[in-house]
């Protein structure tokens, strides 16, 4: 129903950890805007964001389950439309 | 330490996948009655009006199991502990920007910690009474989270405990005094309505709508004015809610989609439920704005941005598919937040001493800073206030409001704020019922009442029951002592013990 592109967006902590998933997300979804708040990282994406597991596996350099994602969120807008074994993806359904 | 992945794949190479995994939680191992009808064995879901036609349309995108449950929970809490240790064995409370800090941490630990118990005690009656296992189980989950965030933010504040004043009787304080009604009433309000209006109130309207305003900010001033502890359990809470956000919108979604007939009910509860999160959320804004000594964000700032752009231009759009509109008032929220904390404030600061924090005046630099976020009310309507508050304190004395506000009936906020549009016109509402008349603070309020007085008017108000005679006594000693409130905790922040202990602590004078 929504001609234009509404913002999703993922808030992560800042940690040494998820600074390997940040660069995940940024590779896979280059047009992510980055704000950083004390304590957390806000990444918005206009449409979706999506975190691909083989993606965040080859920047941490160790296997890494979708599920460990849990560990790092802080927040989010959007809706998680998918959330499988390989893929999380965030975006609005309508 | 063995990385969950790793360890998974050595230990069970043909782990099925995440979805097969869910789906054999959640579907087909639930017993079907035989001896006493489905009505008996969930009696509450039906007297609502909304209509469920297939339990197994509910959804958990997180697709959680009982054994990745308690895998990342651990791991969360163990992170957590790490935290607290460390910055109890490095003195940490020594590198907090300020002791006046604490007295956010003292209305977060008296206004939100009860409730993270009073959602789990809630949430085990829905993990019992939802009629379909996939959202019982998601409700289980949830309660045995909500358990975990009261005890990690016990044992988390606690440590100030050893060294600063007024972290006592919390539990106490949350049933007894007046502004702490505001968040409680909310919460009692929610429990006492059916299972899918709990859903609606507290999964939807708390936790997806506006939670990020309630906590993120306290997390983001944590972080700003060194309290390490408070940063860690509030982002370890966070993911858990993160999960819980996705239920609220889960819920909301599988509601709408079961039955057309169902949508007019959630809109209203949407209406309500807003404008109830909303009021209780106005004290988060009068923390945000006056209560850190190192501001992070403002009210406004974050309303903007973690409301009108998360919510109203991206949720609300996602809804409008199923015929929902954003909620009822929610202009007048948007016309109020230039002024909401400075009112809010206000009231806390005339009123501190019948409270369990202190206050003081902003120093120069946050009116400044105050100035330079509100430029269009700040200098024209409330920097003249707080000059006058320091004027009155030159002169040796201290401005307090003498006797007892009236209190809002839904809200309970004492009716002090304006009307949207103009700062300087109290906003008050008077509605008749049963021959009597009942006051409340804003339309959002009155709308509420009018729509089932015979609930509100059983509200327990404070002040109507200090007059009746049940707080202890008919001085204001008297009912500071109910309230469990001791001398210091209370009034002016520069004459508090927390501001003795923060000057002997940074003199070394105490060993």
């Amino acid at each position: 129903m929504s001609e234009r592109l509404r913002q999703v967006g993922i808030d992560l902590q800042e940690s040494e950890e998820n600074r390997a998933l940040v660069e995940a997300i940024v590779a896979d979804n280059p047009k992510v805007t980055i704000r950083q708040l004390p304590g957390l990282v806000k990444l918005q994406g206009t449409g979706q964001i999506v975190i691909n597991r083989q993606t965040v596996e080859d920047k941490l350099g160790r296997g890494w389950e979708t599920g460990e994602f849990q560990l790092a969120i802080v927040s989010y807008v959007g809706h998680f439309s998918e959330w499988d074994d390989d893929q999380i993806i965030v975006k609005w359904e309508h | 330490m063995a990385h969950p992945a790793d360890a998974a794949r050595v230990r069970s190479p043909k782990k099925l996948p995440l979805k097969e995994r869910y789906a054999l939680l959640t579907r087909g191992l639930d017993w079907e009655p035989s001896y006493v009808s489905k009505e008996r064995l969930f009696p509450y879901t039906r007297y609502e009006g909304i209509k469920i036609h297939d339990w197994d349309g509910w959804q958990d995108p997180f697709r959680l199991t009982v054994d990745a449950y308690c895998r990342y929970q651990a791991e969360k809490d163990k992170r957590l502990y790490a935290v607290l240790d460390g910055f109890a064995q490095g003195q940490g409370h020594l590198r907090l920007s300020d002791a006046s800090y604490l007295n956010a941490i003292k209305l977060f630990l008296q206004g939100v910690t009860p409730l993270e118990y009073a959602a789990h005690r809630h949430f085990a009656f829905l993990a019992r009474y939802l009629e379909g296992p996939a959202p019982r189980f998601a409700a289980l989950c949830q309660c045995v989270d909500e358990l975990r965030h009261c005890q990690t933010q016990v044992h988390t504040i606690s440590n100030y405990n050893k060294y600063y004043s007024g972290f006592h009787s919390w539990s106490k304080m949350h049933d007894r005094l007046w502004y702490l009604a505001v968040p409680k009433s909310m919460f009692d309000d929610a429990m006492t309505a059916g299972p899918f209006e709990f859903l609606i109130s507290i999964s939807f309207s708390f936790e997806y709508l506006l939670t990020n305003l309630l906590f993120v900010p306290f997390m983001s001033g944590a972080s700003f004015n060194g309290d390490l502890p408070t940063m860690s359990f509030g982002f370890s809470a966070q993911s858990d809610e993160s999960r819980h956000m996705t239920l609220g919108l889960e819920a909301i979604k599988f509601l709408l989609e079961q039955d057309e007939e169902n949508v007019p009910i959630i809109q209203g509860w949407i209406d309500k439920w807003f404008w109830r999160a909303y009021r209780v959320s106005a004290l988060v804004a009068g923390m945000m704005d006056y209560m850190l000594p190192m501001p992070v964000m403002s009210w406004k700032e974050a309303f903007e941005l973690y409301f009108e752009n998360q919510m109203l231009d991206g949720l609300f759009p996602d809804l409008a598919f199923y015929g929902i509109d954003p909620p009822r008032h929610v202009n007048v929220a948007i016309a109020e937040k230039d002024k909401l904390s400075h009112e809010v404030y206000k009231i806390l600061h005339n009123f501190s001493f019948a409270a369990a924090f202190t206050t003081q005046i902003p120093g120069d630099d946050h009116l400044a800073w105050l100035s330079q976020q509100y430029p269009q009310t700040f200098d024209r309507y409330y920097r003249p206030v707080w000059e006058k508050h320091k004027r009155i304190e030159a002169a040796g004395d201290r401005m307090y409001f003498r006797g007892l506000p009236q209190l809002c009936q839904v809200c309970q906020l004492p009716t002090a704020f304006t009307e949207p549009g103009d700062p300087a016109t109290l906003s008050l509402r008077h509605s008749e019922f049963r021959g009597e008349t009942f006051h409340t603070c804003s339309d959002g309020c009155q709308w509420i009442f009018e729509r089932e007085p015979e609930k509100y008017v059983q509200a327990r108000l404070s002040v109507h029951q200090i007059y009746q005679g049940n707080c202890g006594g008919r001085s204001i000693p008297d009912v500071l002592a109910w309230y469990g409130i001791q001398p210091g905790d209370n009034g002016e922040y520069k004459d508090s013990s927390d501001a003795r202990c923060w000057a002997e602590w940074h003199e070394g004078n105490l060993a």
